[in-house]
């Protein structure tokens, strides 16, 4: 049951929430799924693909493709350094 | 957007990538505050080549040796005196010591009450995962009452150190406590450190999922890091001596917080002999 909100912040038609571009090195990553776990948005999960120590990387979950906020938690939380997002700056998202 | 493979990392600049990827356990606490420790580097304004990092010996021990920063492995507990002779000689370096809690208050605990009473100009981060994990989950120093180490099967007796609460009385100028997963506030704790001329303390409450996790019936490292998020508060104006960690008393928070920022005249032997020599 989604809810209706009937307000509106004063500044929604000024403030664009951004969007994020994601960037994984698969090698890196040893599975402990402090990025897929913490996102605000729920934009990761696992693959079920292995890399060459066998763990599972993150990807971005299928229909999740534009909702990655480039809040960069997943980036700084990474145990491994093996995540980082950058937002999608205006110009570009306008082509 | 789907995700772009890549083969770097933006912040691989302040590492020695040729290390990596580093030996911790997957989900380490060591992971998340040795990424907020490089990012502080980067937004210090203080060039990389006037920073340094020192630490003992243990797990922790070993971030130095990932740090594209002058770094020094030194012996089990003598992180400190090394540390203190850096920040004595070469007082433009930015030093920082980086350890873990049985090497900073086990071993060596009597060079950091000695070098924070000083009030030397050094920081000392110390990933605290309550037990001594490279050398496989002994009890230590910081091991809360109750909980089961190797060396404790049937639970620790003995009253663990409140560490920000040390640190403090005993003359730091700057003390906090974060979780591994406060890597924000984390980050903004060590800038502030950074910043401050004389001893500071932060401490960071780690997941160890092998050494203390197991033992203590933590599944895995993510159940670690929950435990800690379901029971923190973050209180900066929290009583000190409040500050004890009972994993049993599920009442108790774990508090978080920038305790203390003061302002005190830091350690410096040579220009007071300089001035008696005038
Ligand atoms: C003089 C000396 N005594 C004992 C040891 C064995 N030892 C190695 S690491 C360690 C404890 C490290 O614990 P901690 O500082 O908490 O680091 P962690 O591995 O938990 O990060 C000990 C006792 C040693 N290397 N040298
Ligand atoms: S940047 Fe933020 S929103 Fe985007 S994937 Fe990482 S944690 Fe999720
Ligand atoms: S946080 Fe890093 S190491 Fe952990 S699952 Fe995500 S990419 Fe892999
Ligand atoms: S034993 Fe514990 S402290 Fe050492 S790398 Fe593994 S999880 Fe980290
Ligand atoms: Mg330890």
């Amino acid at each position: 049951m989604a809810a209706v909100l009937s307000r509106q912040p004063l500044d929604k038609a000024t403030v664009s929430i951004p969007l994020g571009r994601i960037y994984i090195i698969p090698e890196r990553c040893k599975g402990c799924r402090f990025c897929i776990d913490f996102c605000p948005r729920d934009v990761l999960v696992e693959t079920t693909e292995m890399n060459a120590k066998g763990y599972h990387y993150p990807i971005v979950a299928e229909g999740k493709e534009d909702e990655c906020i480039a809040c960069q938690f997943c980036s700084i939380l990474c145990p491994e350094f093996a995540i980082y997002t950058e937002e999608i700056v205006e110009e570009e998202t306008a082509k | 957007m789907p995700e772009i493979v890549v083969e770097s990392h933006p912040i691989d600049t302040v590492f020695r990538t040729d290390r990596l990827p580093h030996i911790f356990c997957p989900g380490c606490g060591i992971g998340p505050a040795t990424h907020a420790y490089a990012q502080a580097i980067l937004e210090s304004g203080i060039p990389k080549d006037q920073h340094a990092c020192v630490s003992g010996i243990g797990c922790t021990a070993r971030v130095p040796g990932y740090m594209d920063v002058d770094s020094y492995h030194t012996t089990h507990g003598r992180s400190i005196p090394f540390a203190l002779a850096i920040a004595l000689v070469k007082p433009e370096m930015e030093v920082t010591v980086f350890s873990g809690d049985g090497d900073l208050f086990g071993i060596g605990g009597n060079h950091f009450i000695h070098a924070a009473r000083r009030n030397v100009d050094i920081n000392i981060i110390c990933i605290n995962n309550f037990n001594y994990g490279m050398t496989g989950g002994q009890a230590g120093p910081t091991l809360p009452l109750g909980a089961r180490a190797t060396t404790a099967p049937y639970g620790n007796t003995e009253p663990p150190f409140n560490l920000p609460y040390l640190a403090a009385a005993t003359g730091a100028v700057f003390v906090a406590r974060w979780t591994a997963l406060h890597v924000r506030q984390l980050k903004e704790a060590m800038l502030r450190a950074m910043q401050k001329k004389g001893f500071t303390f932060i401490e960071v409450l780690s997941p160890c999922p092998v050494g203390f996790g197991s033992p203590n019936d933590i599944g895995d490292a993510i159940e670690e890091v929950w435990l800690y998020r379901e029971r923190c508060v973050v209180n900066h104006d929290a009583y000190l001596p409040d500050l004890e960690i009972d994993l049993r008393r599920k009442d108790v928070p774990f508090v978080m917080g920038n305790f203390l920022d003061i302002e005190k005249e830091p350690f410096d032997p040579l220009a007071m002999m300089k001035n008696k020599g005038e």
